[in-house]
């Protein structure tokens, strides 16, 4: 609850103006209603209260006015309750966009993930992640719903290899990959789009083509007996740019001067072309604009379609919701219910996401 | 027995004591986010100027204070690099290294008709001993206690680091800028003051550690008097996990080293038991290698430690 | 830690301009910056900056024999760069340059006496003995920093002490070995030198020969050797590493960005300990090559010779970049060659040329002030006209 008290202790400075930057990442749809209530009271009470958020449900529920910014300019001033989501939405992107997702029913197939009472502790030594145990099977998005600082960032790290686990296994296809390197991981099928990408996904300093053969820099075409072959590097990097619609469209540009829509296109082009059973996808559109959101979106559905297994992690209920054929929820840890999503329901899987019970502040 | 054990206390707490000072002034900058590789450039510089005024004004203190001052203008550089400029502290920090010994060199070679040395203060022109004769000649006591006033100064100072650091609002705000520079920003906190004061107070630390070696240990300046103590007091600053009394501690261990060195190099010693002096020299170091492979994995530098803080950058 | 390199610094971010500073204007003007406040320094101590300028360079190019002395002085720092380089590109910071490189010269040193061996096979066993023992002592440091998490710049500075006592340690047993007077091992036998035409140049028929050819006569009377030419092969090595493989591929990621890098299957510590690996053995070639090619012995040292940290300053100033590194070394030895002589010519001292280094390396720490400073001088311009 570090979120209510930090807001706790601006009110308590007595300050007249609030300025809230993303304020429910790390919030249950309870707490964001409840937080939202306590933004109607303070502007009641004569208070400014300023929300910086890409949550378009949020500003309907919460703004009186609402200033749309693109690329750094104001492109509109509007009344909250004289639009819709779909008209923000399109001032925000500049063009027309698309919510609902594309999905076909399908029959899920064999199991691709299998964690097994999975134990993992975080960077302070404290167990994150405290007997997990979770099945993704093929054709199916499975999406992992729960509060920011539930595991979900150890569970991944320890599925992928970067973090130890302390006890539990994973298998990919059968095969036990617990406490593997990230490139025996990956050889066993398994892609994942980072939560951070910058820090884990790209390197920056590193061209778009240079990051496109991050995992597959030694095998062949990219290399042989050593040596980098460039030609072939930048034609693979010809390919993925035009097929992911990278821009600029040049393999050339170095990653960190692209924007955080196409950075994250080139991280998903990456790990979608390695053909992987499973992929997974951390937080895959934390703070991309709209446009960028339906990108990736499909891109995961495509890969469901395409009769993978995908894991989704997300702190955007809406997006989990929107996409999965499953959602489990996380609590501490633990994976404390897991709903089909054609019968889910915001209201009980928030209260999961709460831990079942009112929450002890 | 009793003697060699006297004999090795009391050479620890004289060879630590340019250390201790030094890793202070290393264990300010760092807990405010700024890194100091320099240290070595300006101990090296308070180690001539210390001595050098020192021997012009007849007065070892005056001495001792200038070398402070030399050291924290030094200092002042690497803030104005690191903190204004936003440049690579490292780098800044190794340019300073060029730059401390050069301009002692330099600056002595001027002052004293050519020469790299300064010319050597007399006996009751270096820094007094408090204590001297107040124990017998030789005895226990005043083998490990008859010590330069630098001695007691440097203790003294790890108390009042260690206050200013945990029971100050300034070493609250210090540390805040080193742990998260953009909180401490956002509460009102003046990040760049407050690294300019940390850093210069380190190169003024720095430039004491240095005169601790000339006008105490030794009675003058000389070229090879610093090379690599700078270095050594950046080492014990992280075993000592970036806290004063640890890097005090870590300090003493690399002076207690250096004391059972010279004690074995003793002609006494050696006839008793012969090792090459050359071997003998590479204890500390090894000692230190092994140390920090034992415990460094377990320290923690802090978060922003290094890198510059720039409001605009994300 | 640092990637060394004065990145670009996009002006608009400064809110001045939009122009971008490319990084050798950078550096050519922290040359330009570090000479004036040598020069300033110089001028306030009562020695005239002009004079002593125009000495340096009359020292360093008027005659052959200037010339020969100041790729003499380069050589071992270019090298001693490339290994400092080469570490920096993986994000590690390489100051065991001076150990490393102690520790090839003992190797040489021993090997070039007691070794015998034809002429071209007894250098390249020098050589390649130099460059593992480098590399042993180069990669412990790494492997520490791998496995225990010792940070490098300490380790390294422990191993360049305990470098320095090993090697008096050996002086002092060959020196009681072979009954020497002083301090010293003995010279290396001439199959093992690589001085250019060292015993030739002496003989009867060498010396016919210089005195009608004076030019090169002025060359011969220095020590001038291969070292040079085997500097710039190891530039072209440590290039073509780092760009065109699939190891430089991984150093380069680890050193930008070792998160990605392991998450991208690379094996993040191994890369630490052959960067360090590496970069020793170049120091250790570059011990190898000043004994082999100018010393010939290695002597009892006070104190670390600066080898490392100079050619340290000649990376950081060639931007970390391996042809940088041969222009950053020309540059610090005509300084240090052409320094010596002011001594002599003004009484100034020569530490003016470790001032004015510092000072150079002290602007390309700061590419952000360099940027201001064209930006103000291109405003200037523009209300000129």
């Amino acid at each position: 609850m570090q979120q209510r008290v930090e807001i706790l202790k601006t009110l308590y400075r007595g300050a007249d103006i609030l300025i809230l930057d993303e304020p429910t990442a790390v919030l249950t749809p309870q707490e964001i209603e409840d937080l939202i209530k306590i933004i109607r009271n303070l502007t009641a009470e004569g208070k400014t209260v300023i929300i910086i958020t890409h949550k378009l449900k949020e500003i309907k529920a919460a703004a009186d006015y609402c200033t749309i910014i693109r690329r750094g300019k104001r492109i509109d001033t509007v009344r909250v309750d004289g639009v819709s989501e779909h008209e923000l939405a399109a001032m925000m992107v500049g063009r027309e966009v698309n919510f609902s997702v594309n999905k076909e029913k399908q029959a899920c197939g064999d199991c691709v993930l299998q964690i097994e009472n999975l134990v993992v502790r975080d960077n302070r030594g404290l167990p994150a992640v405290k007997g997990l145990s979770l099945n993704v099977n093929r054709g199916e998005i499975l999406g992992l719903a729960g509060v920011d600082g539930n595991g979900q960032r150890e569970l991944v790290e320890a599925i992928t290899g970067l973090r130890r686990a302390e006890s539990g296994s994973v298998s990919v296809n059968g095969a036990d990959v617990t406490n593997d390197t990230p490139r025996e991981v990956l050889d066993a099928g398994m892609s994942c789009i980072p939560e951070d990408r910058q820090r884990r996904g790209l390197v920056l300093d590193y061209s778009v083509a240079e990051n496109f053969i991050l995992e597959t820099y030694a095998e062949a075409p990219y290399s042989k007996r050593g040596i980098l072959d460039r030609e072939a590097i930048g034609k693979h990097a010809g390919e993925l740019i035009a097929k992911f619609d990278v821009r600029p469209p040049d393999g050339k540009h170095k990653a960190g001067s692209l924007s955080g829509g196409n950075q994250q296109k080139v991280i998903i082009a990456r790990e979608v072309s390695n053909d992987p059973d499973l992929l997974i996808a951390s937080q895959p559109t934390r703070g991309l604009d709209v446009g960028a959101i339906e990108f990736v979106h499909q891109s995961l559905v495509e890969q469901r379609n395409r009769d993978k297994a995908v894991l989704l992690v997300s702190l955007e209920l809406d997006e989990i919701m929107d996409l999965s054929d499953r959602i489990a929820i996380i609590y501490e840890g633990k994976i404390v219910g897991i709903v089909d999503a054609k019968d889910a329901d915001e209201k009980a899987i928030g209260l999961m996401m709460a831990g079942g019970t009112v929450r002890h502040e | 027995m009793f003697d060699s054990i006297a004999f090795i206390l009391g050479t620890t707490l004289m060879y630590s004591t340019p250390l201790i000072f030094t890793a202070l002034g290393g264990t300010i900058s760092e807990n405010a986010g700024v890194t100091n590789l320099g240290l070595e450039g300006m101990m090296t510089i308070g180690a001539f100027v210390g001595a050098a005024v020192g021997f012009i004004a007849g007065n070892p203190w005056i001495g001792f204070l200038a070398a402070g001052i030399a050291g924290g203008v030094l200092a002042l550089f690497h803030a104005l690099a690191s903190v204004t400029f936003k440049a690579d502290q490292v780098v800044s920090g190794i340019a300073i290294n060029f730059i401390g010994p050069g301009l002692a060199l330099f600056l002595s070679r001027v002052l004293f008709k050519g020469s790299t040395d300064t010319p050597p203060l007399s006996l009751d022109k270096k820094i007094p001993r408090p204590l001297n004769g107040l124990f017998p000649d030789n005895s226990f006591l005043d083998s490990v206690l008859n010590q330069y006033w630098t001695v007691y100064i440097a203790f003294f100072l790890v108390f009042a680091v260690w206050f200013l650091l945990y029971h100050t609002r300034f070493g609250l705000r210090l540390r805040a800028c080193g742990e998260h520079p953009r909180a401490a920003d956002t509460l009102g906190i003046n990040v760049g003051l407050v690294q300019y004061v940390a850093v210069c107070l380190s190169g003024l630390l720095a430039g004491f550690g240095g005169a601790a070696m000339s006008v105490a240990v030794v009675a003058n300046f000389r070229p090879a008097l610093i090379s690599g103590q700078g270095f050594i007091a950046i080492a014990a600053m992280i075993f000592g996990k970036w806290k004063p009394q640890g890097a005090m501690w870590a300090c003493l261990l690399f002076g207690a080293a250096q004391g059972l060195v010279i004690f074995l190099g003793r002609s006494d010693i050696q006839s008793v038991i012969p090792i090459p002096s050359e071997i003998l020299s590479m204890i500390p170091f090894i000692l230190t290698l092994i140390i920090l492979i034992t415990f460094v994995g377990k320290a923690v530098a802090p978060s922003a430690d290094g890198i510059p803080y720039d409001k605009e950058s994300e | 830690m640092s990637n060394g390199a004065p990145a670009t610094v996009d002006l608009q971010e400064l809110g001045v301009s939009r122009k971008k500073v490319s990084p050798l204007v950078l550096t050519l003007l922290s040359v330009f910056f570090g000479l004036v406040i040598g020069g300033i320094v110089l001028a306030v101590a009562g020695y005239d900056p002009f004079k002593a300028y125009w000495v340096i360079l009359v020292g360093t190019f008027s005659r052959p024999k200037y010339i020969a002395y100041t790729v003499i002085y380069a050589t071992p720092l270019i090298i001693t760069g490339l290994s400092f380089a080469f570490a920096n590109k993986t994000g590690l910071f390489n100051i065991g340059a001076e150990g490393q490189f102690i520790i090839g010269a003992i190797a040489a040193a021993v090997l070039g006496y007691y070794l015998h061996l034809p002429p071209v096979l007894h250098v390249l066993a020098c050589l390649l003995v130099g460059m593992v023992a480098a590399a042993v002592w180069g990669g412990l440091a790494g492997y520490l920093k791998a496995r225990f998490g010792v940070h490098e710049v300490i380790s390294t500075i422990m191993l360049n002490w305990i470098a320095l006592y090993l090697n008096n340690y050996v002086v002092s047993v060959i020196k009681t070995a072979e009954h020497l007077t002083n301090p010293t091992t003995p010279m290396i036998r001439s199959s093992a030198r690589i001085e250019l035409f060292a015993v030739w140049k002496d003989s009867a028929a060498g010396q016919a020969w210089r005195g009608v050819h004076p030019f090169w006569d002025d060359i011969l009377r220095t020590p001038f050797n291969l070292g040079i030419v085997f500097a710039l092969v190891f530039a072209v090595v440590v290039w073509f590493i780092l760009n065109r493989t699939t190891l430089g591929y991984e150093l380069r990621a680890v050193g930008y960005n070792r998160f990605a890098a392991e998450y991208g299957g690379i094996n993040v510590k191994r890369s630490m300990f052959f960067s360090m690996a590496i970069g020793g053995a170049l120091a250790g070639a570059a011990g190898v090559c000043h004994v082999l090619g100018w010393t010939r012995y290695i002597a009892e040292l006070a104190a670390s010779e600066g080898y490392g940290f100079d050619g340290l300053a000649c990376a950081l100033i060639g931007s970390s970049n391996p042809f940088g590194c041969i222009l950053g070394g020309l540059l610090f030895g005509t300084l240090k060659y052409g320094g010596s002589k002011i001594q002599n010519e003004l009484g100034a001292p020569t530490e003016i040329i470790n001032i004015v280094i510092g000072m150079i390396v002290f602007f390309v720490a700061m590419p952000k002030l360099m940027s201001l400073l064209i930006n103000q001088f291109r405003r200037g311009e523009n209300h000129v006209r």
